[in-house]
């Protein structure tokens, strides 16, 4: 493996539980910092990283650099800007986060740094999902090493730069993998979204300019400043930049989790590196990015993963980590269960998510259970408008609808045979 | 308030206790937004957070105790009944619920003679139901206490509650 073409895994190693400092180091750890913080201006670095073409890995791929260069410039001293990271994965099928924080987590803490040095931010939250305790315990020795090697602290590398960064465990809800939700979960508020704009890099913590990244994009970052932009540029195979984590789980027969180029074929990924749907299973859909993503089907297999490809294709990259239907679950069924898990974790806050999604799961039920019309059918797809992006305070529920829109689309029959009662049973394992 | 403390035999948050959530509050601006934190603290050393203990927490945090109360009812992991000395945590998201989850459920409820959110007669365990633990790839997966179990078979409760 060469490493320059896998910057974000090139220090997890299968027999290694996790890259210490010193392993850290020893493949150029901390160089991109060192570039940054002692040869360029905040001002550059931000120009680096939107040069690059760097997309915010948490789904919904907005330039990473661009999204810096939004805060406003510091007026006086008081003045105070945070960096937030989104470490809150919690997108069902996700599984990419955690693996970068357990097994790497110095990388992400110099992307942090590097983050905070190009937004002028003294200040850092790791916001955590209280779930992930190996984490958690990672990332708290790799902070306190960090400090020890004036990486991290007061006047960081002997410059002018401070910089502390506070590890937030959170208590668990998908809603606060919404920025605004987020940052009112880190003021220990219930995690509702707030109404934008004003937009977090303007008024966000406490009503601070406030810049939230996710766990992968930041881990992107070191290497951008330690090889340039070109070499990062060089990295994607279709029309975004860089390398990503994709990942298949399901009936495949090597479900896992790889660093490739960003716009490697669907089929690649499905077929030689998860090695293909397992005996006696056909492959009969798939979500490419999550739960909150349309379904997508085999004879698009040959779609490139990168943002606009899949847009395309009639679905999101989102989190990049493929879900696998295979020809023996149901998928109205398996709609059931995404729509579950979203009317568990609507916050609440706006009428058309708390009650509309509630509903979406009694009707998928009835169904299930026999007593569906066919009305239901457009009584779902109404719910699909209703519940779309526009008509709700913020992406949970739209993205609850990906998925149920894209069903009824593709996978009709399935619920007209519940329907008229000829459904042949198919139960989860 | 005071009624229910002296009731409940509860005798205010241990030094230990308001040590922590006081080194927590130094990491913001303002202090309120140690409130997770806090209720988590309170939960290492108490198992869950009871109407008492919640009083304290929002006194220290110098909030109301109904705003205090909407943040611990919003959380998933921030018990407000009793739970067992461990938790269990299986993911019922989608890809576990492809590969099985059902049947983890199914398997430690029969074992435990508990149903979802009750304590075990020997106070030992308490099953949850979880969102994806992000180990998506190994499903189906469960947390018990604080550690991941990995690729549960039809042996789940042999796996799960071995020491």
């Amino acid at each position: 493996m060469d490493i320059m073409d896998k910057p974000l895994t090139k220090n997890i190693l299968p027999d290694r539980a996790f890259a210490t400092l010193a392993d850290y180091e020893s493949t150029g750890g901390y160089q991109g910092l060192r570039q940054a913080i002692t040869q360029l201006q905040p001002k550059e670095v931000r120009q680096w990283v939107k040069d690059a073409g760097l997309r915010g890995r948490g789904g919904a791929g907005f330039n990473t650099g661009l999204k810096w260069g939004l805060v406003p410039e510091k007026k006086t001293n008081d003045t105070k800007h945070y960096l937030v990271v989104n470490a809150d994965e919690m997108e069902p099928g996700t599984f990419k986060d955690r693996f970068l924080l357990e097994r790497d987590p110095h990388q992400l803490i110099e992307g942090i740094i590097i983050a905070a040095y190009a937004i002028q931010a003294n200040t850092a939250y790791i916001f955590l999902r209280g779930e992930y305790h190996l984490a958690a315990q990672r990332l708290t020795h790799a902070l306190q090493e960090a400090r020890t090697k004036n990486y991290l602290g007061e006047h960081v590398l002997n410059t002018g730069f401070s910089l502390e960064i506070h590890l937030h465990t959170s208590a668990g809800r998908y809603i606060c993998g919404e920025e605004s939700a987020l940052l009112n979960a880190l003021e220990g508020k219930r995690a509702t979204p707030r109404a934008k704009p004003p937009f977090a890099v303007v008024s966000g913590l406490w009503g601070w300019p406030t810049v939230v990244n996710n766990v992968e994009t930041l881990c992107n970052v070191p290497h951008i400043l330690q090889y340039g932009v070109e070499w990062y540029q060089s990295l994607g195979r279709g029309l975004d930049k860089g390398t990503k984590l994709f990942g298949v789980s399901g009936r495949v027969k090597c479900p896992g989790l790889w660093e490739l180029p960003m716009g490697t074929p669907i089929r690649e990924i499905i077929e030689e590196h998860a090695g293909g749907m397992q005996d006696g299973y056909k492959l009969r859909g798939f979500l490419p990015g999550g739960a909150s993503t349309d379904f997508m089907l085999p004879e698009q297999l040959d779609v490139l993963m990168d943002y606009d490809t899949v847009a395309k294709a009639g679905s999101r990259m989102g989190t990049g980590t493929i879900i696998v239907l295979d020809d023996k679950t149901c998928p109205v069924q398996m709609v059931l269960n995404l729509e579950e898990f979203f009317a568990q974790e609507s916050c609440g806050w706006c009428t058309p998510c708390r009650d509309g999604l509630p509903w979406t799961v009694t009707l998928l039920k009835d169904i299930i259970a026999g007593h569906g019309r066919m009305e239901d059918l457009d009584t779902l797809a109404g719910l699909t408008r209703m519940l779309g992006p526009g008509n709700t305070f913020c992406a949970l529920a739209p993205g609850a609808m990906e998925p149920l829109q894209s069903a009824l689309k593709y996978f009709r029959a399935d619920f007209e045979r519940y329907i008229v009662g000829h459904n042949v049973v198919m139960e989860p394992a | 308030m005071d009624e229910l403390i002296e009731k409940s035999g509860f005798e205010g948050l241990s030094p230990t206790e308001i040590q922590e959530i006081t080194a927590e509050m130094g990491h913001y601006e303002d202090k309120t937004a140690a409130s997770i934190e806090a209720l988590k603290i309170v939960q290492k050393h108490r198992r869950w957070v009871s109407d008492p203990c919640l009083v304290a927490v929002s006194e220290l945090l110098g909030i109301s105790t109904a705003q205090l109360e909407g943040v611990a009812t919003f959380y998933n992991l921030i018990y407000r009944q009793p739970v067992g000395k461990t938790v269990i945590h299986y993911c019922n998201s989608v890809t576990c619920w492809m590969m099985g989850a059902e049947r983890v459920r199914e398997q430690l409820c029969r074992h435990l003679n508990v149903k979802l959110g009750e304590m075990s007669a020997d106070g030992e365990y308490t099953v949850l139901p979880i969102v994806c633990l992000g180990a998506c790839d190994h499903a189906p997966v469960a947390l018990v206490g604080d550690q991941l179990k990995l690729d549960l078979t039809d042996n789940a409760v042999n796996e799960i509650l071995k020491r």
